[in-house]
């Protein structure tokens, strides 16, 4: 029996520290060794969920189908699970061919104050029989009575639990702990939450969630993720036995599989450069940091104001367009008017 | 006559202070009058015009399908009007779809061996009502689907973004196509005329960026601003589609006048 879900997302969110580069073997043996450690849902796929390999968020090494087949052929215990971002993934051209591939359970997200456009999918999924979770990105830009009144659409839907997903890396435990309880005492569903490392703070605000009545907790191994990355879901399992919590997992395998799988196939170290910190800071999506870091070599400006004029248009997840364009004005604004250091605003 | 079923419709009671005759009867409104009108726009949902359909096939309307439903001859007036004005009943697709496809389409017309195009429109939140929201699904399909048949290409994915941005954002879209050796001189004038021919019934329709080209990939951008008739400026999405379909309805009537 385990106390607190652990939703095992390395090979769905992990998928944006190598570009969504996955290939065959990696997703076999991550799977089988996730089924050896008893893990009890992994999600695969690309980044940005279904459908959403694509020339505006990178296109995928493998059809999603593809890397759903494979894993689905090393486990037994282990649920299969897919997540969905409505406006990428259609339910004809990605989400049913998914179920066919034998997904379990389906994860839809939204922007934190656009849930009202995950209920196509959400019922969807759960006219199939799957288990179907909402997922709510970027909730830091939200405070918690609005959260709870987006969070309610989803359990409208049929969702069995709503994650909040720390986008950005920004919030701190206090916060956490805040929109959790009010969350999880005033909903009839489950409460997960999904961190970001960039102020390091993921293993406290998982660990806030819980306290707070979280029952689900989403993290990857070794933290793999965008930018600083997610929670080290070897860690964060650690935490909570330590903390008291049962959970029926092998923490044993679960190390080696960061050790022995996703350590070889990892670029750099997850650490936090000064771009994650910054679009911590800045309250901005940390799948951008690539892009960013692109856009300020080609135009010749600093990679944190892109991500301090981006967090203050409030760009969301899928924007990545964007980016170039405020590295060209930033460009713009250099030769004019010479340049201004911003970051102190964000302190 | 502007019917809806929301006595409380806001847009009802503008209508009406513009002496245009309202009904609280929906589809109703038409069965109970059926020679109040040749031309109807069906505005409502996807699901609502599967079954409003039938009913104004019956009725002998020429309709004006604004939903994603897919249910009549898919329309985009640059492209198939001289079709689509045969036809009782066109799909207006999508505002993604009307903004981005004839972009694709000039693309395409100047390299035919394109495999892979895909489209990101960008529309503020504040502009998606709950038609777009309670269809997002078949938007996108739709989208998607609709590049495809009007260009023939072997594979198109549709992006839309609702974006919550304060203030709210101007409708913008990416239009990416991979292409390995691009003529940018031909794709220019292409694309050029025909965003030209836009402008011609969605003035706010421009140009932000591209062709541009990089890494075997082509980038255009363009944005719409609206007339801020309704909606404020910035829901362009709303332009692009209601002018495209008035185009054709007023096309409709003036070979009607003319034959008559």
């Amino acid at each position: 029996m385990n106390d607190i879900l652990i939703i095992d997302s390395t090979l769905r969110d992990g998928s944006h520290a190598i570009r969504h580069q996955f290939n065959a073997k990696t997703i076999r043996d991550y799977a089988k060794g996730a089924q050896k450690a008893r893990i009890p849902l992994l999600v695969v796929g690309h980044g940005n969920g279904l459908g959403a390999s694509s020339l505006q968020l990178g296109l995928s090494k493998l059809p999603d189908t593809t890397m759903l087949k494979i894993a689905k052929s090393q486990l037994k215990r282990t649920r299969l699970g897919a997540f969905l971002i409505p406006g990428f993934g259609t339910i004809k051209n990605d989400l049913a061919p998914a179920i066919k591939a034998g997904i379990d359970a389906l994860m839809v997200a939204s922007h934190c104050t656009e849930a009202n456009i995950t209920r196509q999918h959400i019922e969807y999924g759960v006219k199939e029989g799957l288990e179907v979770f909402g997922v709510l990105m970027m909730s830091h830009m939200l405070n918690g009575k609005e959260l709870l009144l987006q969070a309610k659409l989803m359990q409208i839907y049929g969702a069995r639990g709503v994650i909040l997903m720390d986008s950005a890396g920004a919030y701190l435990p206090e916060d956490v702990y805040k929109k959790v309880k009010l969350l999880s005492g005033s909903l009839k569903i489950d409460v997960g939450f999904h961190a970001h490392n960039n102020l390091g703070m993921t293993i406290a605000n998982s660990a806030a969630a819980v306290k707070a009545g979280a029952k689900i907790i989403d993290a990857t191994s070794r933290g793999l993720g965008a930018g600083a990355g997610n929670c080290q879901l070897e860690v964060i399992v650690a935490v909570l036995l330590k903390m008291g919590y049962k959970l029926d997992l092998d923490v044993y395998q679960l190390m080696n599989n960061s050790e022995k799988i996703i350590a070889k196939i990892m670029k750099r170290p997850q650490e936090i450069s000064s771009v994650s910190l910054t679009s911590g800071l800045a309250g901005v999506f940390s799948g951008f940091a690539p892009h960013v870091r692109g856009a300020a070599e080609r135009f010749g400006v600093d990679a944190r104001d892109i991500l301090i004029e981006l967090g203050r248009r409030k760009i969301v997840a899928g924007q990545e367009d964007i980016i170039v364009d405020v590295a060209a004005n930033l460009a713009q604004k250099k030769k004019t008017r010479g340049q201004d250091n911003s970051i102190e605003a964000l302190i | 006559m502007f019917a809806g079923k929301n006595p409380d419709s806001f847009g009802i009671k503008i209508a009406k202070k513009m002496g245009v005759k309202t009904s609280y009867d929906s589809i109703n409104a038409f069965l109970n009058e059926p020679d109040l009108c040749e031309v109807v726009f069906d505005a409502t949902s996807a699901q609502a015009h599967i079954e409003h359909a039938p009913i104004l096939k019956k009725l002998g309307k020429f309709t004006i399908d604004m939903t994603p439903s897919r249910v009549g001859k898919m329309c985009i007036p640059i492209i198939n009007m001289e079709e689509c004005l045969k036809v009782k009943n066109i799909n207006m697709i999508s505002c993604g779809g009307q903004d981005t496809t004839p972009i694709v389409k000039a693309i395409v017309d100047v390299h035919p061996e394109t495999q892979y195009v895909e489209i990101v429109a960008h529309i503020a939140s504040k502009s998606a009502g709950m038609g777009t929201r309670d269809n997002i699904d078949e938007y996108t399909q739709t989208t998607c689907d609709g590049i495809r048949a009007f260009t023939n290409i072997p594979k198109a994915k549709a992006i839309i973004i609702l974006n919550p941005a304060e203030p709210p954002i101007i409708m913008h879209n990416t239009i990416f196509a991979q292409i390995k050796n691009p003529n940018l001189k031909l794709l220019k004038s292409g694309i050029f005329s025909v965003v030209n021919k836009i402008r011609q019934y969605v003035p706010g329709y421009r140009l932000t960026l591209g062709p541009i080209f990089e890494n075997g990939r082509l980038t255009v951008m363009n944005e719409v601003e609206g007339s801020g008739d309704y909606l404020p400026k910035y829901a362009g999405n709303l332009d692009i589609i209601n002018c495209a379909a008035i185009t054709v309805a007023e096309e409709y009537a003036k070979r009607k006048l003319k034959n008559s």
